[in-house]
């Protein structure tokens, strides 16, 4: 890559605006997912009677049901939450970038 | 030996899906593998299947020209149809059957590895799917080496992903055989042949094309029959979940299957297979190759997207289905085998047939064949993707870039990936072989860990860590492979099962969740100490590959700079 435009790129406000947002977004919802999944294992590992246990009186359905399809939902849910986000907010960042490096 | 080669059928079917399963949750799939009645049906739809994915790989070496064809479809491939074929490739037929086997015997066990398998796609999306697709042009490979020095980078690279690729290859030809006897009444060796002949087929004509429409046509078929007998069993509950359960109870004659079973008894293990799923599979090498199918980083991130809705769902459906076995074939005697004494003692066929069996109960010889065709075809899909994989490392990481160092073309290049097909899958057939009566039960468990702990932190580091040296990476990366093979040898699943020790040296089947942290602190360790090289051009290079990672510029020409 030419180092000119790379300078240029990178001394623009809308490039650190791209770079500090993103990657604080994708690590925030990195931390979410990592901290829902081992929430849900170490529920199972250290409370298994709590995860076992009827979700209502007399029911077959037990918490943990809910809860090991609720991290599959949450799992898809994020990652929707972000692809949502990079192809509006990100892609118009990315693209004014490129746009306004051209010579 | 029976005992042997139950395991060594069992375990790598459960353990393509969930790396190493604890040997409790597999113990309690009683029976033998037994050889079944050639079943016409399924022979006559497997025909179908390959008559037409024949057809497909014709029609797809006729658009394969030239390297980049054969390696990413010429980055044409759509990301909807990217995210099916990222979810083929994660939805084998092992992972059915087996997780279907693990919810018939141990219910709620089952939802806990399919969560464990699912929560790597959302980090794949979050922190590497971009960047990987902005840097790289053939293999994640390419993107080491934007910044590291070419040779050393590459060298150590490629052995990690052939590592990986072989183990998984194995493992994935063993269970292949077992499984195509069990369902088609043929011969072992016949079955690893005809695999690893169509496999030869699909990947040296068709390249990554034909790989790609094989592996969407399957999962297509694939979710599709799973959803069928989902469907089908729930509607005899009228789509009341609780119902469902309640039966399943009834007839368990215990509410032990909807709680956590086997897992609760050894946490390091649980939580050290849910590191090496969730960041292992950020490192497969096949995996990774996906994202270059793809024409931007905006498709890239729509096929995690649809990847992970698609995965998602298959996993729910296969915890249906799974108590939809225990109700519909429990107490059949179609399916189930008794002692003398009118004991149930197991499933006909061992207990991975419990989707099978489930497919006969709700669709009758018909759907069983179709379904037993679509985990053939399944198995084919795979294989071909691994093989691709492999291929491209040895073409183009191996021959253009380190031996030929750039100056070589296209047809000479995709002369040698097609060579390098046809040895790959000469080689896997030959392991398949050989590895028939062993117990591998390890391997995919391993895959995943060098994959945790050698790809994965290489990579990431090299993409977001400014700090990162050539010797640090080369070093702190084999070091993370060698902790990974090494507690993998002295674990349950080789010191034990394999050379007969006693006891193991090293409690658990999972060592990711040591090796990987292992990898990180060498790696930052050891760049520390050489950052003195460093200084000046590295940083200037990081500074283009940074900027390129992010905004896309230069994307296509990654690797000529």
């Amino acid at each position: 890559m030419d180092r000119t435009l790379r300078r240029k790129i990178q001394q623009s406000g809308k490039f650190k605006q791209l770079t500090s947002e993103r990657s604080r977004f994708g690590r925030g919802l990195s931390l979410v997912m990592v901290a829902v999944y081992y929430s849900f294992i170490f529920a199972v590992a250290l409370f298994p009677q709590a995860v076992g246990a009827p979700l209502w009186d007399g029911a077959a359905v037990t918490v943990g049901f809910p809860l090991g399809v609720g991290v599959i939902l949450i799992a898809f849910a994020l990652t929707g939450i972000y692809v949502q986000r990079a192809n509006g907010h990100y892609d118009r960042l990315t693209r004014d970038i490129i746009e306004e490096a051209k010579p | 030996m029976k005992m042997m080669r139950y395991l060594s059928f069992v375990m790598p079917l459960l353990g393509t899906v969930v790396a190493s399963v604890p040997a409790g949750a597999a113990g309690s799939l009683e029976g033998a593998v037994s050889r079944q009645q050639t079943n016409t049906t399924a022979i006559m739809m497997f025909f179908v299947f390959v008559a037409a994915t024949l057809g497909l790989t014709w029609w797809a070496a006729r658009r394969t020209r030239s390297a980049q064809d054969f390696y990413t479809a010429g980055g044409g491939i759509t990301g909807f149809q990217n995210g099916l074929a990222i979810a083929g490739d994660y939805m084998s037929a092992a992972s059915f059957l087996g997780i279907v086997a693990l919810v018939y015997s141990s219910g709620f066990d089952g939802l806990i590895y399919s969560v464990g398998v699912l929560v790597g796609w959302p980090i794949i999306l979050f922190l590497i799917a971009e960047p990987l697709r902005n840097l790289g042009k053939y293999s994640f490979v390419d993107v080491l080496s934007c910044r590291l020095r070419e040779g050393p980078i590459r060298t150590f690279a490629a052995c990690s992903s052939l590592t990986v690729v072989a183990f998984y290859l194995i493992a994935q030809m063993v269970g292949a055989g077992q499984l195509i006897q069990l369902l088609f009444g043929l011969d072992y060796i016949v079955a690893v042949l005809l695999v690893g002949v169509l496999m030869i087929l699909y990947v040296t004509f068709g390249g990554m094309l034909a790989t790609t429409w094989v592996q969407i046509i399957k999962a297509i078929l694939l979710l599709l029959g799973a959803s069928f007998m989902a469907f089908s069993v729930l509607a005899q509950f009228g789509f009341n979940f609780n119902q469902l359960f309640a039966k399943a109870i009834e007839i368990k004659g215990s509410a032990r299957i909807m709680m956590p079973g086997n897992l609760v008894k050894d946490p390091v293990q649980t939580v050290s297979l849910g590191v090496a799923l969730m960041f292992g599979t950020a490192g497969l090498p096949h995996i990774l190759m996906r994202f270059f199918t793809v024409a931007d980083q905006k498709e890239a991130r729509k096929s995690v997207f649809i990847a992970t809705g698609f995965i998602g769902y298959f996993y729910i459906l296969t915890f249906v289905i799974g108590f939809g076995a225990i109700i519909l074939i429990t107490g059949n005697d179609l399916y189930i085998v008794r002692d003398a004494a009118g004991q149930i003692t197991g499933l006909r066929g061992g207990g991975n047939m419990a989707a099978l069996h489930l497919a006969h109960a709700v669709g009758g010889d018909l759907f069983l064949g179709f379904i037993s065709a679509v985990a053939f075809a399944t198995i084919l899909a795979v294989v071909s993707g691994l093989t691709l994989s492999g291929a491209t490392t040895v073409s183009h990481d191996i021959y253009a870039r380190l031996i030929r160092k750039g100056a070589t073309d296209d047809v000479r290049e995709m002369r040698v990936s097609r060579m390098a097909t046809i040895g790959l899958g000469v080689v896997a057939v030959i392991l398949g072989i050989a590895f028939e009566t062993q117990n591998i039960a390890f391997m995919v468990g391993l895959a995943f860990a060098i994959a945790a702990s050698a790809n994965f932190p290489v990579l990431i580091l090299s993409m977001f860590w400014r700090g990162l040296t050539t010797r640090g990476a080369v070093i702190g990366g084999a070091i993370g492979l060698a902790t990974a093979v090494i507690l993998t040898i002295i674990g349950p699943g080789i010191w034990v099962k394999v050379f007969g020790f006693p006891q193991p040296l090293f409690k658990w089947d999972a060592p990711a969740l040591f090796s990987m942290p292992v990898a990180f602190v060498a790696i930052w360790l050891v760049s520390k100490l050489d950052a003195k090289s460093s200084e000046g051009e590295a940083a200037e290079v990081f500074e283009d590959q940074f900027v390129r990672a992010q905004v896309g510029i230069g994307a296509s020409d990654a690797v000529s700079h």
